[in-house]
């Protein structure tokens, strides 16, 4: 399918260029002590991850170990309550650990073992990449060393627990603000020094080339299982497909399946508590082109051209850019990039939970609220959501601050 | 030649980093005068970025303190054009990509110019992006200067042969801060830096002390220190100028101790 002068039909083969350029977004803009750091990731990745001995192995543990494929799930009630709208949900909840983000851990810490690394190293903010990536160390054995911020440390107890039970270690970072940015620091830091023996996984679409390519690619067997799994469920493509974004990894992998499809496709992103600078997380639909945390992307930016406070209720959805792919889809047209605020989340929380039975991650509750509303203005025709992950770690906040309705 | 050849012109260079806006940008110039009347031969101001990816602890704590204190590109801009009225050595602007993209190329190199600053460095720049900047560089006739890394060993060539102003050596892996061992191959390094250009060539990343600066000092053409004079402005505060002079006066001593075989103008 061509869109804007742009083949989809051998658009993998050309984006990212060998540059790690998506258009004018990505690239690498990483200090040199680092670059010879990810010329060496990217180099085992393009021979490694294409071999067949790779490919089958990830193959088989998607399906022995993550339980893969995740259904789709047709939900009747809220489809009913609609009228001649059908919403389907691709249930990545259902995936080991409750979320996509297994599907790029595993695909990279196979990847390091292959390359003979004895440990992985990451960051982690509210801990869901943490845990992933000490879930996939864990099983094949390699050391996992997660840098966190003191302040995080405290706020994400259970997750902390969770690691240090995988056998991860927790690097509590004192530095500066102690959160994610320091976290950050210190977890490259610690590569720049160790990176002969250690890998450095990144969380999502994001950071310096290979990694938002890389990422995608381990994340696409979402969109590929999702579309296999509707055709065969209802005999055509889905109308529009819908997916949130913050960095954007579940998106990416879900979208891929669908970029060479007459498939409307939408990004949503989170609003937060309003419009103004530092009340959301709306990177792409409110941002400007800028650079940092090592790649060329769209993100929000405080006066000064810096990287402007986000917030979100939603503690994976909270970065102030998205990965670079998704400027560049969005500036193509391909991709339409919308919004759903802190209210309209939770009140599709709640109706998933009750008239469905499945509790959302509230990252995913944004996809949903979306979801809802589309189909709502489509009046008919089908809308296939990603359900990125399972609600159980946001119940407690939840019901704090919202009460149980 | 460039102005910031001059810097290589007494002897060993000195060169200090400080960032500007910490505590503030009043504070910021006493210390720059201080510098240069106790013999620092080039500064790096650090125009501070919030997301700095090559920053250890103490100078991303400079950077907060700046920020939080109000500091902007274009007050930076200001405070330089008011130091050039009397300080005469190169000056040269340390920053990241995002910062001089944000706020146009074009504009901030032409800004540049107009106030007197000879080169920028951009850590976070690879030396393959260079091309975004390199023109609106030249057409200001801002050096771009380089880093190199021990890692990037086949590239080193490379860089030096279209490398600019001075070549920037980083001393070994990891983000900027005082280390006590260092990567034990500089020698090697300056050597193929040496066939490829006549530049000259100063190491950075992780020197504190005076022997660091005498050792490194005696490899290359000069030694930069940024966390070192930072924990001295952290610890001084508004007062740290005096301070701050002291430490640059022991250092330049130290630089000038060192007897390289090999020199800048061989």
């Amino acid at each position: 399918m061509e869109f804007n002068n742009i083949d989809f039909s051998t658009y993998f083969k050309n984006y990212p260029d060998d540059k790690g350029y998506f258009g004018k977004y990505g690239g690498s803009y990483i200090p040199p002590e680092l670059q010879a750091a990810m010329d060496e990731i990217s180099e085992a990745y393009q021979t490694i991850c294409k071999s067949s001995k790779f490919i089958s192995e990830l193959r088989r543990i998607r399906k022995e170990f993550q339980g893969r494929p995740t259904p789709i799930s047709y939900l009747e009630r809220l489809s009913g309550k609609l009228g001649n709208v059908q919403l389907y949900v691709k249930r990545e909840d259902l995936n080991h650990t409750g979320a996509h983000k297994l599907n790029h851990c595993m695909g990279e810490v196979l990847l390091a073992k292959y390359m003979g690394k004895k440990k992985v190293i990451a960051e982690t903010g509210a801990g869901q990449h943490g845990v992933a990536l000490a879930t996939a160390a864990a099983y094949f054995g390699l050391e996992c060393d997660i840098y966190m911020g003191a302040v995080d440390v405290k706020k994400q107890a259970p997750n902390v627990a969770r690691m240090k039970i995988l056998g991860a270690r927790v690097v509590e970072v004192t530095d500066g603000l102690q959160t994610l940015k320091e976290a950050v620091d210190a977890a490259f830091d610690a590569y720049c020094k160790e990176y002969k023996d250690a890998i450095y996984c990144i969380g999502s679409v994001v950071g310096p080339h290979p990694f938002p390519m890389m990422v995608r690619d381990f994340q696409s067997v979402v969109g590929i299982e999702a579309r296999e799994q509707f055709l065969s469920m209802t005999g055509e493509l889905p109308d529009a497909i819908v997916a949130c974004v913050g960095g954007g990894s579940n998106a990416m992998g879900f979208f891929s399946g669908f970029l060479n499809d007459p498939v409307e496709i939408y990004g949503v992103e989170p609003l937060g508590r309003g419009t103004a600078l530092g009340d959301h997380a709306a990177s792409i639909t409110y941002g400007s082109e800028g650079v940092m945390h090592g790649f060329n992307s769209i993100m929000l930016k405080d006066k000064n051209g810096d990287p402007a406070p986000v917030y979100s209720i939603a503690s994976g959805l909270d970065y102030p850019s998205s990965g670079p792919e998704h400027a560049f889809l969005h500036d193509i047209g391909r991709v339409k990039y919308d919004v759903v605020n802190d209210d309209d989340t939770i009140d599709a929380f709640f109706e998933l939970s009750r008239m469905e039975g499945i509790i959302p991650a509230i990252e995913s509750s944004h996809a949903v609220a979306y979801g809802i509303k589309l189909a709502q203005k489509m009046g008919k025709g089908s809308v296939l959501i990603n359900l990125s992950g399972r609600g159980d770690k946001d119940m407690d906040y939840i019901i704090e601050k919202y009460g149980i309705r | 030649m460039s102005n910031i050849q001059n810097a290589f012109k007494n002897g060993k260079a000195f060169i200090p980093f400080i960032t500007c806006g910490d505590p503030d940008l009043d504070t910021t110039q006493e210390i720059v005068r201080e510098a240069v009347k106790n013999g620092a031969d080039l500064i790096e101001l650090g125009i501070p970025f919030s997301d700095p990816t090559a920053e250890g602890p103490v100078i991303q704590g400079a950077n907060i303190r700046a920020l939080a204190g109000g500091v902007t590109t274009d007050k930076i801009f200001d405070m330089v054009a008011n130091l050039r009225k009397d300080v005469t050595i190169p000056l040269v602007f340390m920053t990241y990509a995002n910062v001089v993209f944000s706020y146009g190329a074009d504009r901030f190199l032409s800004k540049c110019r107009q106030i007197g600053i000879d080169g920028i460095i951009l850590p976070d720049l690879p030396f393959e992006e260079r091309d975004e900047f390199l023109p609106t560089c030249r057409k200001y006739g801002v050096d771009l200067i380089s880093l190199i890394a021990p890692t990037s060993a086949n590239r080193i060539g490379m860089i030096s042969r279209e490398a600019e102003g001075f070549i920037y050596i980083v001393s070994s892996l990891g983000v900027t801060g005082t280390r006590s061992e260092f990567s034990s191959d500089l020698s090697s390094l300056v050597e193929i830096v040496r066939q490829n250009t006549s530049l000259p060539c100063a190491i950075g990343f992780g020197i504190s002390t005076p022997e660091h600066a005498t050792h490194m000092a005696s490899i290359a053409d000069g030694a930069i220190v940024g966390s070192a004079v930072i924990k001295i402005i952290e610890k001084y505060g508004k007062d740290a100028a005096k301070p701050v002079g002291e430490y640059v006066k022991s250092m330049k001593e130290a630089v000038m101790k060192a007897n390289a075989t090999v020199c800048a103008e061989d």
